[in-house]
């Protein structure tokens, strides 16, 4: 599981005593191999020792790329480095035993299968003895609030917890440097607030300095001391005060119009096979061509579950998803629930976009991906190509045409996730969290595309938890 | 829907030390390898369904879905003997059926009652494994229940892009082979990204690792490892002097 490292450097123990970091980069530039382009050119930053200090920018601007290079983890064969960093005076590689970082997926971060194990990990590998771990890990444990004990299942914790739980698991180590790379981009708002709450918490001692990386500046802004946003010009610091513009200033969408009922879902619920409580509690829903309806609600509430049901994925297990006449026209056996569609005929009708946008890429290149719903629904060849060009140039894709769709940024792959689905114009669109984690631009590029669908007399449904997406372009909602 | 590494809570069988049940798995899958008759693998077995209480597995429900593969293919074993050898008879059938269980059912009881941390420690502190090795591979194995979450998930968004095998079996195959691509291409990402966080918690970064939770050996360990001895060796001379005793000479 662990990288090739050469022995002898990074191997400074957790446990050396010492204060919080203090960074210095100067004229600091970052090239991936294979790429002309600079990801980062000419940056200068000091972050002074405990300092908080918030990095942000837009998808793209190398923010990843100085976090990588600040965690001392860009591979010196795949990344070109020009002018200076260091962490404590020396290359953050070998600084890298004092560091602690908490990045976005919860699930690929914890190891252990009992909470108090799992904070202990890190001591252990520092080679700390047995008895002077536990202190530390019950006092990690409190430091970011985890009220829950040691012995609690890691796999039982919501999203939020974990991250709470690994981010216990870095401060146990007692880093110098701790570097947040987007923590809470892959969680609910309920989930976001308890993760920047523990870390408020944890590190008001100062007792490490902190590095957040987030194209969502807003809610940081309480607990950072400076802000420093990556342009591409470069690295700006941004004045006391400063505050992200709101993403949906200046937005104008166009409207919708009252169209027929296309989808109805009547009393539908869904409960899993050897479960006791549903997934779904029994719900009504109509889809009108020309309107946008949001479904809103908790987690577990069931809204994933409805767009499955609606999107003609699942079977509901009571009441009925039904098609009108105008979806179903041509429908082989003349079947009215999308369920019973075939794929071919599906794709022409409902269009579903997933929340990972990788889950559903199917081939190896970007054009082909967006021919493939036109070629498996009967379109012909030279047609098929024709819709993938057009949608290529219309979300500024073009560029990366014969790129690999698994190479994409996040918000490029948002993007092509939409696009494919409109490759075959369906009537009705269902999309789950299509604004998740993204940043300004491409939030504003996805609600604009959406608006337009609806004004051709789409029925846009999605499902999310993102007020500024309701606010903006929902007709309705429906609360679960 | 949610996949369950090792158990919820402790049950009487995890207090035996995960070593002193490998070596007992040992002794069980030495004799029944070497044994061809009946008797012996009934006894074992008989002996194994007496631990089934103690290693939490009381609901007959739960039980069938742990070991339904198991009894199947056991069930299979016996029958295509009889079916197949000249010189079977359904007694020798049967006695192949018992000894596939009866091999494979403390490894369903080691699950059961063992947390695989509890595992890894034993492994690493009584046997010498390679923390490195032992670690990694847990850190890997807590992946597996979202691998199963996900094909789901994939499969579904087959769906969603015109993709569907209907009925045909060929397309099906297919299908299916490129399911388990995306899910592989998920996997080495997942897995890079756990590398990473765990390399950021100094893990295999040279230092000798120390054990927070230690794994200690109790005498009971030592008495389950000579009852398992004992079981074994009363199953073969009951077997000897029933006269049942056909054990395979191996050279």
């Amino acid at each position: 599981m662990g990288r090739d490292r050469p022995s002898g450097e990074g191997g400074a123990s957790g446990t050396v005593a010492g204060g919080p970091s203090r960074i210095v980069a100067r004229g600091l530039g970052v090239r991936h191999a294979s790429r002309r382009a600079w990801a980062l050119a000419d940056v200068d930053l000091t972050v002074e020792p405990g300092e908080r200090v918030l990095l942000t920018g837009a998808s793209g601007a190398g923010k990843s790329t100085l976090l990588a290079a600040l965690a001392g983890i860009l591979d010196p064969e795949a990344a070109e480095q020009a002018g200076q960093l260091t962490v404590d005076g020396v290359a953050p590689h070998a600084a890298r035993g004092r560091l602690g970082m908490l990045a976005q997926d919860p699930d690929s971060q914890l190891v252990m299968t009992r909470a108090g194990d799992d904070v202990a990990f890190g001591l252990e590998n520092a080679g700390l003895p047995a008895d002077e771990i536990w202190p530390r890990v019950d006092e990690a444990l409190a430091a970011v609030g985890f009220g829950y004990g040691r012995e609690r299942p890691t796999q039982a914790l919501s999203g939020g917890e974990k991250q709470r739980l690994v981010l216990a698991g870095a401060l146990a180590r007692r880093p110098g440097l701790l570097l947040l790379d987007e923590p809470t981009a892959q969680l609910d708002p309920a989930g976001a607030d308890v993760v920047r709450a523990a870390v408020a918490r944890a590190t008001a001692d100062r007792r490490a300095t902190v590095v957040v990386v987030d194209h969502d500046a807003g809610p940081w802004l309480p607990l950072v001391d400076r802000v420093v946003e990556l342009l591409p010009g470069g690295l700006v610091e941004q004045p006391p005060g400063w505050r992200p513009a709101r993403r949906t200033a200046g937005l104008e969408l166009l409207p919708g119009a009252d169209g027929p009922v296309l989808l109805t879902a009547d009393a539908a619920g869904f409960t899993y096979p050897g479960t006791a409580t549903p997934a779904l509690r029994p719900t009504g829903a109509a889809l009108q061509g020309g309107r946008a309806l949001a479904v809103t609600g908790p987690n577990g509430s069931g809204k994933s579950t409805l767009a499955l049901l609606l999107a003609g994925l699942r079977s509901p297990t009571t009441g009925r998803v039904e098609a009108a006449g105008e979806l179903a026209a041509g429908v082989r056996g003349g079947h009215r629930a999308p369920i019973r569609w075939r794929a071919g005929e599906l794709v022409t009708r409902i269009g579903t976009v997933f929340q990972h946008p990788e889950q559903q890429f199917l081939t190896g290149r970007l054009r082909d991906e967006l021919a493939l719903g036109p070629l498996r629904s009967g379109t012909g060849d030279a047609a098929a190509r024709a819709t993938a060009e057009e949608l290529l140039e219309r979300l500024g894709l073009t560029a990366f045409a014969d790129a690999n769709p698994y190479t994409l940024s996040g918000g490029q792959q948002r993007r092509l996730s939409v696009a494919t689905v409109l490759a075959t114009s369906p009537r009705v669109l269902v999309l789950d969290e299509p604004t998740f984690g993204q940043d300004a631009a491409t939030w504003r590029e996805v609600v604009t595309l959406l608006a337009e669908q609806r004004a051709r007399g789409c029925a846009v449904v999605t499902v999310t938890h993102d007020r500024d997406l309701v606010e903006v372009l929902a007709d309705a909602e429906l609360a679960l | 829907m949610v996949m369950v590494l090792g158990p919820v809570a402790d049950v009487p069988l995890s207090r035996i030390n995960p070593v002193a049940q490998l070596t007992a798995i040992g002794i069980v899958t030495v004799v029944l390898l070497t044994s061809l008759d009946i008797v012996t693998p009934a006894i074992v077995l008989a002996a194994e369904l007496c631990l089934l209480p103690a290693a939490g597995l009381t609901d007959l429900r739960d039980l069938w879905r742990r070991t339904w593969p198991l009894l199947l293919g056991a069930a299979s074993v016996g029958v295509v003997n009889v079916l197949l050898a000249s010189d079977a008879d359904p007694v020798t059938g049967a006695g192949l059926a018992l000894r596939v269980i009866g091999l494979a059912l403390p490894g369903v009881l080691l699950v059961a009652s063992t947390d695989p941390v509890r595992l890894a420690d034993a492994l690493t502190i009584h046997w010498g494994v390679s923390t490195r090795f032992a670690y990694g591979a847990l850190a890997a194995l807590r992946l597996a229940p979202l691998l199963v979450a996900e094909f789901e998930a994939v499969r579904l968004a087959r769906r969603t892009r015109g993709v569907e095998a209907g009925r045909n079996p060929v397309a099906r195959v297919r299908l299916l082979a490129g399911v388990g691509f995306t899910l592989l291409v998920g996997a080495v990402r997942r897995g890079s990204r756990l590398a990473t966080a765990m390399d950021a918690r100094g893990f295999d970064s040279g230092i000798t690792r120390t054990n927070a939770r230690g794994s200690l050996l109790h005498p009971r360990d030592t008495w389950f490892v000579l009852a398992t001895g004992a079981v074994c060796a009363v199953a073969v001379t009951v077997s000897v002097l029933t006269g049942y005793w056909s054990p395979v000479f191996i050279g």
